[in-house]
């Protein structure tokens, strides 16, 4: 019986010293504290069950930052997002943002147009100039002659599956994607565009390959020129700081 | 019949209701004259004053429930919802429309030691006036300096919308008669000065109680003292803090006390939610000497019965195999940061063997974790904490309900099994 119960407690000492060895600390590093955001966007864009989960590496950082505390603030509405940013103080967003930024981004690779020459030349227009004539401003403009985005805000829309840009236009459509913000250039542009335009608009995107010259650039992309920063206050201040509520 | 009986129950609430409210005497207080000009000297007492209110507004976290998320500090407009309706909280920022810029020392000092508002008229006790009234007059004063020296914010908040019968006024007056007896919060003589200091803390300022004991549908405390209970209008469970089986500190170092209170995280729990919300607003500033005397008062307070658990299931095959199902959703979603045996990582995630919390006989806590994750509380001395992943969006409420289960079943852990309904209730009723 004293054999046993030294056994017993032989076999429990041991037992407290296994797990003490296991519970080691976790590694003091951005990439282990942004583990929670990697479950939705790992290196690939994901369908969910409730929503489409885009890639976020490589991103502009004013951009994620930006994105980060509409959703905290409530004024993107996504509720997962909204709880686990809860109380986070803009300086820790500003370093997940400059964490993802930073990361190497792997592009999908581009899906075929499938639409007459004439839809293709007409997406292709509105890229690359817009419609004067109603006040449509082209995506170069903003996003940058070679559409990878533009310091310090403006995200890029190549690499970028046709269904992820098609359900921006919808939501821009329909009363916008960030609430509360005016203007919302975004909103205002896709409000001006027919559905058709706009899915051509994402088709051609979706074409185009990422080439590759641009994922090897050093250095930040081209700065967004002063004149769009100012016409578009919901995304820079004047003072070209990110925006505030 | 019955509705009859509370028909004529509530009429005659609100006669006598009515006959208190005419009963109180409205307060009047003398309009101050002017103050002389200020002298170097009394700049410099005021200043004083102003940052003892500054350190005491925040261990008393105003600003917790008066500043709306991503909104301007002190300027209101914080939902609260509860179970009579959703309040709105005030701007108490000193702006002369919108906020309290008119408010004199008497002003405040009625509100937090009374429950009435400016004009005399009751407060409903969304606003912890049952815990402030325990707030000396000296501490009031110093948090009214302090919220006079804020930058005025112009902000109108709307109206709290609460429902019928609750909106009528004079049903205060009975809240009150039965539930609110005010008075400073007087020392235990027989105690030493940090136990009475933290019970002033605990029991006032900090109103723990507000969430640590359970309520009434009137929203008043019932049962024991910082006993434990369900926080309104949420779907957290504030836990028991007199119970070994919740969040007693009984048997706990002083150190590891403070240090929970501090940076919300310690070898022996961990604060999620609310709590966590707490922590970063307002007890991580707590100066060493009152987090001391916080510590030593909860550590010393009375053991109550432990609460049932609930039932844990007897191991048949049946329950084995359910148990397995969650084993496997837990290898692959929870256990690369919390362990295969549960053990976690001491810095980042807590442990969940042998962990008082995730055993709870109401399961809530650990279903909202797992719905929405969250980050730890961000400290003066954690500023880049770490978080868990929110899963409502991934798991189903079968496979939440099967990896609690198991959780509560592993490692040494014996709790009841989760059902999918009760994931369902947390994920579709107040949040």
């Amino acid at each position: 019986m004293k054999r046993l119960f030294l056994i017993f407690l032989l076999f429990s000492a041991l037992a407290v010293g296994a797990s003490e060895i296991l519970a080691a600390n976790a590694p003091d590093t951005m990439e282990e504290r942004v583990k929670p955001c990697i479950v939705c966007h790992g290196p690939e864009d994901k369908k969910g069950r409730d929503a489409y989960y885009p890639r976020i590496a490589g991103k502009p950082q004013g951009y994620l930052f930006n994105q980060l505390r509409n959703f905290r603030d409530g004024r993107r509405l996504y509720r997962p997002m909204a709880v686990l940013l809860e109380g986070l103080p803009d300086q820790y967003l500003w370093e997940m943002a400059m964490y993802f930024a930073s990361l190497k981004q792997a592009f999908p690779p581009p899906e075929p147009m499938k639409a007459p020459p004439a839809e293709i030349e007409l997406a292709r227009k509105l890229v690359t100039q817009g419609d004067p004539a109603r006040n449509i401003p082209a995506c170069v403009d903003c996003h940058g002659k070679a559409l990878m985005g533009t310091t310090p805000f403006i995200p890029g829309l190549l690499g970028l599956p046709r269904i992820y840009i098609m359900a921006q236009f919808g939501n821009w459509q329909h009363g916008g994607l960030i609430r509360g913000q005016t203007p919302d250039c975004m909103s205002e542009i896709a409000k001006k565009l027919t559905a058709n335009e706009a899915n051509i608009i994402a088709a051609w995107l979706a074409a185009q390959p990422v080439s590759e010259a641009l994922l090897k650039r050093e250095g930040p992309a081209p700065k967004l020129s002063d004149e769009l920063a100012r016409r578009c206050a919901s995304i820079v201040l004047h003072s070209g700081q990110p925006q505030s509520q | 019949m019955k509705h009859i009986a509370i028909a004529a129950a509530l009429a005659g609430l609100l006669g006598i209701g009515l006959f208190l409210a005419s009963a109180e005497t409205r307060p009047r207080i003398e309009e101050s004259e002017k103050p002389p000009t200020a002298t170097a000297d009394d700049m410099a007492v005021r200043q004083t004053l102003q940052a003892r209110g500054a350190y005491l507004s925040r261990i008393g976290n105003c600003m917790g429930c008066h500043t709306a998320q991503g909104g301007r500090p002190y300027a209101g407009g914080h939902r609260l919802d509860t179970s009579i309706g959703t309040f709105v909280t005030p701007n108490i920022t000193p702006d002369s429309e919108t906020g309290i810029g008119h408010w004199n020392e008497d002003d405040l000092w009625r509100a937090l030691h009374e429950g009435k508002g400016r004009q005399g008229a009751p407060l409903y006790p969304a606003f912890p006036y049952t815990e402030y009234t325990k707030v000396t007059r000296e501490d009031s004063d110093a948090i009214f300096a302090y919220l006079q020296s804020l930058p005025p914010v112009e902000q109108k908040n709307p109206p709290s919308e609460i429902r019928f019968p609750f909106n009528l006024r004079p049903l205060i007056y009975i809240w009150r008669a039965l539930y609110f007896e005010p008075g400073v919060y007087r020392p235990d003589a027989g105690k030493k000065d940090p136990w009475n200091r933290g019970a002033y803390l605990v029991q006032g300022l900090g109103h723990c109680n507000a969430c640590h004991t359970s309520r009434n549908p009137l929203g008043a405390s019932q049962g024991g003292l910082l006993g434990g209970g369900q926080i309104m209008g949420s779907n957290w469970y504030a836990p028991s803090l007199t119970s070994l089986q919740e969040a007693s500190t009984a048997d706990w170092p002083l150190h590891d006390i403070i240090q929970l209170l501090k940076t919300g995280l310690s070898s022996r729990a961990a604060t999620a939610g609310p709590m966590a919300d707490v922590v970063s607003q307002s007890l991580q500033h707590l100066d060493e000497q009152d987090a001391h005397a916080m510590a030593t008062y909860l550590k010393s307070l009375p053991q109550s019965d432990p609460r049932s658990r609930g039932v844990a299931p007897p191991l048949t095959e049946e329950v084995d195999k359910l148990l397995a199902r969650g084993g496997d959703i837990y290898k692959t979603l929870c256990e690369d940061c919390h362990g295969n045996l549960g053990q976690g990582r001491p810095n980042a995630y807590p442990a969940l063997a042998d962990n008082r919390g995730v055993t709870l006989a109401s399961p809530v806590n650990a279903i909202r974790s797992i719905l929405y994750g969250g980050y730890a509380p961000v400290t003066i001395n954690n500023p880049r904490p770490y978080g868990m992943p929110p899963f409502a969006q991934i798991l189903r409420d079968e496979e939440i309900a099967l990896v609690l289960s198991y959780i509560r079943n592993s490692w040494g852990n014996r709790g009841s099994l989760v059902t999918a309904i009760e994931v369902d209730r947390s994920r579709k009723g107040a949040q």
